[in-house]
């Protein structure tokens, strides 16, 4: 094992005895000086996971987030020095972590942060014009194998628990009180302009922009809001997403044919 | 090797690194708006180059329009020039596309290693100063130069521990890191006195050991104190704290020696309103006029981006 890799293997495993061939002037134990370059890893790591994660780091209190995020950092530490990313199986270990099941809605809550970071860092496109989009749907036979583009900004996050009312309440000073956190929530993720936006979507709206996320045309995605939302109103959703500014292409036929702003 | 990289810069004779002799600080997030706002009066802003590393967004849009103002240097923290593995090429080449977009005037990066494996450790890891580090590091920065097309600053660093295994003093293997690659040095000077307490060695001796004609950027920062096994002080270099009075006369030393060279006021850590920082950018670029007024004892200086 070369000195690299013990080093490296000790600053992630306190189990294990700091690294050999380390010298102090003074002689004293190069165990304590060692516990500095530790530290600075770990307290680097939880801290990018707290302002990634701050409504999740409120919901169980700071104390319980570090002893939290730092079992997820030695375990997972990053594979980026784009640390902006970090943690993005951050909810995934948060649905496994048996000490935080009695907070159901924990991971449903860093979907919804990692989300939101994503969104603030995504590529700029800009939005189709509405003409072009006119154009395309006054034209029905392509609707049905119509596909639409969203922006890459967006995310969407559909929970058994009433996610965005939660994360509302952690912005600013509401009251918190009258909140059921049972009710089904399907959550919008997107940037609007320079800021990140974060919207309660009906079930079926959240359908379908989920359909067209992955790339279903748009009578499929229709289908599947449809079928699970019998209150689904197709005008209603374009509209929607096209007051957001959040199709930036569509595309028909088997033909990769774009119709750009 | 050692020649290799003179031979390709100097025809060209453009400037490789001309961030002007004036104090710059750290750009956050968090002084975006007010930077934009009220256009301050600095020489120039640096930024970490990972944290520029995504696609969109405010980062860039904010970014595009401070470098419109102001020169830039950019300042990586993650290509761990000293880990005994290759370098990642995929970020060479995001760094690569970065210096494209922006065209700084500066880029810095560490004599550390912070990658291991697929693993990014997210801190500045010190390496043996020994035969075998020189061949490694020398060998990545030119990589490096070579790959991004310019001459890039090495910043000296700030170490908690030594190793057996080093056989050479740091300012000597620093002098030699500089020779052999033609890269100059980004001399940070609290990482200086950082080091010189917790190695027990003499800062001012170490400052004038260094290649001073190579010096193309300064750091300044705070650091935070700690105590080792014995009890005896150990700085911890935090980038959290104001800069030190003791840092600020070992600055006012070195700046004897080198004459004005471009400072920046470092700040990652318990982040100030912006007017602070400021304020402590003022006071670098006050010793700064100072330095271009007195005749230093000066080591002769290579001009801006001229290989000696």
């Amino acid at each position: 094992m070369n000195s690299q890799t013990a080093f490296a293997n000790a600053l992630l495993n306190p189990e294990l005895p700091c690294p050999g061939g380390l010298t102090t002037w003074n002689g004293s134990d190069p165990a304590m000086r060692f516990a500095v370059y530790r530290n600075n890893v770990m307290v680097s790591l939880i801290d990018a996971l707290a302002d990634t994660f701050p409504v999740v780091q409120e919901l169980v209190g700071a104390e319980f987030f570090r002893a939290m995020a730092s079992v997820f950092a030695h375990a997972n530490p990053p594979r980026s020095a784009v640390m902006a990313y970090y943690g993005q199986d951050f909810a995934e270990f948060v649905a496994s972590f048996p000490p935080a099941a009695s907070v159901p809605y924990l991971a449903d809550m860093a979907r919804l942060e990692m989300a939101q970071v994503l969104a603030y860092h995504s590529a700029d496109v800009p939005p189709i014009q509405a003409e072009t989009l006119q154009i395309a749907l006054n034209k029905p036979e392509q609707m049905v194998s119509m596909r639409m583009v969203l922006h890459p900004s967006v995310h969407f996050i559909a929970s058994p628990y009433a996610v965005f009312s939660i994360w509302v309440a952690h912005q600013g000073a509401q009251s918190r009180s009258s909140l059921d956190p049972d009710v089904a929530q399907a959550v919008l993720v997107f940037r609007n302009s320079l800021d990140v936006d974060t919207l309660k979507l009906s079930a079926g709206v959240g359908q379908f922009v989920h359909a067209l996320q992955n790339g279903q045309t748009l009578l499929d995605a229709t289908n599947a809001a449809s079928s699970g939302d019998s209150e689904f109103d197709l005008p209603q959703a374009l509209a929607l997403l096209l007051r957001l500014q959040l199709i930036t292409h569509i595309t028909s036929g088997d033909r990769y044919h774009e119709h750009a702003h | 090797m050692s020649n290799r990289f003179n031979s390709l810069l100097r025809p060209q004779g453009a400037p490789a690194h001309n961030l002007p002799r004036r104090a710059g600080v750290g750009l956050k997030p968090e002084h975006f708006k007010e930077i934009l706002e009220t256009q301050p009066d600095l020489g120039f802003f640096e930024i970490h180059a990972e944290n520029y590393m995504v696609p969109g967004g405010p980062f860039h849009h904010c970014l595009t329009r401070i470098r419109e103002r102001y020169p830039l240097s950019i300042h990586g923290v993650g290509l761990s020039i000293g880990a005994d593995a290759p370098l990642d090429v995929g970020h060479l080449n995001a760094l690569a596309a970065l210096l494209g977009r922006y065209q700084p005037q500066s880029f810095s990066e560490h004599l550390a290693w912070s990658t291991h494996g697929p693993t990014f450790l997210n801190d500045l890891l010190p390496v043996p100063y020994n035969t075998a580090t020189l061949q490694r590091v020398c060998d990545h920065i030119d990589q490096v130069q070579t790959h991004l097309g310019r001459r890039m600053l090495l910043e000296n660093p700030a170490t908690y521990v030594e190793f057996s295994a080093s056989t050479w003093d740091e300012p000597t293997f620093l002098t030699e890191v500089v020779r052999r690659t033609g890269c100059g040095l980004l001399l940070d000077v609290n990482n200086i006195y950082v080091s010189s307490v917790n190695h027990q060695r003499n800062a001012q001796t170490v400052i004038r050991a260094l290649p001073l004609a190579q010096v193309g950027e300064i750091h300044l920062a705070g650091f935070a104190q700690s105590q080792d096994g014995n009890g005896d002080l150990l700085l911890i270099d935090s980038h959290g704290a104001p800069v030190a009075q003791a840092v600020w006369d070992l600055y006012a030393f070195t700046l004897g020696l080198t004459g004005p060279v471009a400072t920046l006021l470092e700040r990652d850590n318990d982040i100030p309103i912006w007017p602070v920082l400021l304020a402590e950018a003022g006071l670098a670029e006050k010793q700064l006029h100072e330095a271009m007024e007195k005749p230093t004892q000066k080591v002769l200086r290579a001009p801006d981006g001229v290989l000696p």
